[in-house]
């Protein structure tokens, strides 16, 4: 029994963080989250030529370097907590892990080794307009003719969508839910970059008209590959939740050490004192609940789907509130531009409802429990 | 990273749940398990049980072999309680003993008063109470005020104690008493051992909200006790308590989690028995719960963890302390929303509350006790991430 990182995962964090301090600082993330494209590709091909960190859990006959969903955990913490601003959560959480369950080796082998070096930017496109992240959500239709088919309608809030090479698009056949693989630059697609309140994470809206897409996987079991991408995906923002609610923590207790008023650092107050042992204790669980979640998925075992609901929603709702208690404790200057404790609030909303909010999470965990 | 036990511990769980299921019989099962130390339901029982415990060593599980202890590793001791939980077995009457005093005397106590008391408390024939808390020592523990003085070779202790749960019961008190009244207020102190049943000592049971008495006040007028009978040193008191709080703080979640997990399966279970398990909201509130439970089962695994490494779970105890006091407090609200009207109806006369009424009531106890869960958030800001201390006017001597 041991319910810890171990000396390599630590390391791989320490590299992470020491990286993600030269690259993403604040000033960066300000200057990137202005930009439509919103990430820079130099820092994007150092993450994966330097660190490896986009074939970090690909299988290494992928081209990847085939380490554990725990080792991922760590990245995706350290990159919540420096707010990076690149399409990782979108290419690794979501495609590299809808291609790999897929259980199409043929996309395998074509797309995850791109993935692995940091050629090939991709992403999921799940959601359309209704928003929903469950299969009903699901209404595009893709339509076979001669052993090849067509992609028509929408996908909404599809994160990086924009600057995706390769775009993963859920559809429905005449058999069900299908994957399907789209070329950024295919010909009848339409990309517009929204604008987001979190500029820090971009997202997109695709038109689709007659594009020709390849279908990934069995037509009609692609359900069965996104159920578990789901849980999946949810683990990994999970984790990012947990690194950016560390960083409103140490943010407000930093703070609350050397604002001084009526005499007295303010932490020495117990209102003050007290909201940040709250958020400690919320911190904490939250890294409990992700940490274990993220063991879980490294098994791929039977808890998975009831502990990556566990966690998406705990987790959610521990980053909300510390990054709301962090602009509370900061008072005035917490409400400024030019102070950082907004961004994390903002990537805290909008990480909270992306892949489905606590709600819907612990409606979907009550089913999954049996109740 | 992994949860998964070795296979001596997988052979240490199979020999407590062997045990458990050769000895755990006739009325000791009959009792079942629930209630804390201070239980009142088949006391005799539970103490013929807890002599069973002891004969089969099973008393004094983590406490060294040279002091008559098992020996046995942390995670052993956690196999022990989640086996323990799972067969339903009665509530433990040696608590304030086994791990409370006993680890105390162990770290601080002579060889001769390990040697006089240790045995008493693996064989569960002398029991023991908690004197720390006063009228006007509470959260602010160092205010205690109980005097005790030397008279040749004993000490003659006036005061008061409060809350002192199985005072009723026990034969000894471990007691926070003030020894010199000059020194500032946390110097002045020494952790004293005391016989209960003498003419000095009167017991009264404190009638509390839920109804019954499991605390007491407790009145020394002149109590004696020998002269050798402090532990850890004359004027020591205050650090040789700090550990033993820390023991009360440190181990306390091993077992917790799963009685707190039954529970939340009980109210699962009742939800849907009276389909109420349909209704949107009430299926929010469970999956909420659920997910406590399950947070507080994971928290542990890393304080656990963190305990096997360093030796010791560190102040973040706390943080287990506070969230499982105010997760119950929840539940108990939850079990009487879900009772409706019927959370009104008492289970019998004069005043005797069911399971879930209990829980509702005698919950709000928790954040209180064992450090208010103000104090925990003291703890937490200052000693985890080191706030600073709050100006505190009542610094110098008592008063």
């Amino acid at each position: 029994m041991n319910f810890a990182f171990s000396e390599e995962q630590e390391e791989l964090r320490r590299t992470v963080r020491s990286f993600l301090e030269d690259k993403s600082p604040s000033a960066e993330v300000r200057r990137l989250m202005e930009t439509e494209e919103g990430f820079d590709p130099a820092v994007w091909r150092q993450m994966a030529e330097q660190l490896g960190l986009q074939g970090l859990a690909i299988p290494e006959e992928y081209g990847g370097s085939g380490f554990t969903y725990v080792e991922l955990v760590v990245v995706l913490e350290e990159m919540g907590r420096a707010l990076l601003c690149a399409p990782y959560f979108s290419t690794i959480a979501l495609a590299a892990n809808t291609i790999l369950h897929s259980g199409d080796d043929a996309a395998r082998k074509e797309l995850l080794p791109g993935i692995a070096s940091g050629e090939t930017i991709a992403t999921l496109a799940f959601t359309e307009d209704n928003g929903r992240w469950d299969a009903e959500g699901i209404t595009m239709t893709a339509t076979k003719s001669g052993g090849a088919y067509t992609l028509d309608g929408h996908k909404m809030f599809v994160l990086d969508g924009h600057t995706a090479g390769v775009i993963v698009v859920a559809a429905r056949t005449g058999d069900g839910i299908s994957l399907f693989q789209v070329a950024g630059d295919a010909s009848g697609l339409g990309r517009t970059a929204l604008q987001t309140m979190d500029q820090t994470r971009k997202q997109a809206r695709l038109e689709f008209s007659g594009v020709p897409a390849k279908l990934i996987g069995a037509e009609g079991k692609g359900w069965d590959t996104l159920g578990r991408v789901l849980d999946l995906a949810a683990v990994a923002l999970a984790a990012e939740q947990v690194g950016g609610a560390q960083k409103c923590l140490d943010m407000a207790v930093d703070y609350a050490k050397v604002r001084v008023q009526f005499g007295r650092p303010i932490g020495s107050f117990q209102a003050i004192k007290h909201k940040c042992a709250d958020m400690l204790l919320e911190v904490e669980s939250a890294k409990s609940a992700a940490y274990y979640a993220g063991w879980a998925a490294a098994e791929l075992n039977d808890e998975l789907p009831v502990v990556a609901s566990l966690a998406k929603a705990y987790c959610s709702d521990a980053y909300f509130h510390a990054a709301a208690e962090n602009i509370q404790i900061h008072g005035g200057i917490g409400f400024t531009w030019e102070h950082d404790a907004h961004l994390y609030f903002k990537r805290a909303k909008s990480s909270e409802l992306l892949l489905g909010d606590p709600t819907y999470h612990r409606e979907l965990l009550a089913q999954r429990i049996g109740i | 990273m992994d949860f998964r036990f070795n296979q001596g511990e997988e052979g240490f769980r199979e020999e407590v749940r062997t045990w458990l299921g050769e000895h755990l019989r006739g009325e000791y099962a009959a009792l079942g398990g629930g209630g804390g130390p201070a239980d009142e339901r088949g006391w005799d029982v539970r103490l013929a049980w807890e002599k069973e415990l002891g004969q089969a060593g099973w008393i004094g599980l983590g406490w060294p072999k040279e002091y008559g202890g098992r020996g046995a590793s942390i995670v052993e001791q956690g196999i022990f309680n989640e086996e323990y939980a799972r067969a339903n077995a009665p509530a433990r009457t040696s608590f304030f003993g086994e791990g409370l005093l006993g680890p105390t005397l162990i770290a601080f106590g002579s060889e001769e008063q390990k040697q006089r008391f240790l045995p008493g408390i693996l064989r569960a024939e002398e029991l023991w109470c908690q004197g720390f808390s006063e009228p006007d020592a509470g959260s602010d523990l160092a205010n205690v005020k109980t005097r005790a003085t030397l008279d040749g070779d004993e000490w003659v202790v006036t005061g008061q104690k409060v809350w002192t749960t199985l005072a009723h019961h026990a034969h000894w008190i471990f007691a926070v008493c003030r020894t010199d009244p000059d020194a500032p207020k946390h110097k002045g102190l020494s952790f004293l051992l005391l016989p209960m049943k003498q003419p000095g000592i009167e017991v009264k049971p404190l009638k509390q909200l839920t109804g019954s008495a499991e605390f007491n006040e407790v009145f020394f007028d002149e109590a004696r006790t020998s002269a050798d009978l402090v532990v850890g040193g004359v004027n020591n008191g205050w650090k040789v308590a700090m550990g033993t709080l820390g023991f009360e703080r440190g181990t306390a979640f091993l077992s917790m989690q799963l009685r707190f997990d039954n529970e939340c399966q009980s109210v699962i279970d009742y939800a849907q028995k009276h389909d109420l398990a349909r209704d949107p909201l009430v299926r929010q509130k469970l999956a909420d719960a659920w997910i406590g439970v399950q947070i507080m089962k994971y928290n542990g695994l890393r304080t656990l963890t963190k305990l096997l490494a360093t030796g010791s779970p560190g102040p973040e105890a706390s943080t287990s302390k506070l969230y499982w006091s105010a997760w119950h407090q929840r539940l108990g609200e939850l079990e009487m929303e879900l009772m409706g009207p019927w959370s009104e109806v008492l289970a019998g006369a004069p005043y005797e509350p069911d399971d879930f009424q209990t829980t509702f009531l005698a919950s709000r106890a928790e954040t209180i006790y064992t450090g208010s869960s103000e104090i925990q958030r003291n703890i937490i800001g200052e000693q985890v991430l080191g706030l600073p201390r709050e100006p505190r006017p009542t610094e110098g001597t008592p008063r």
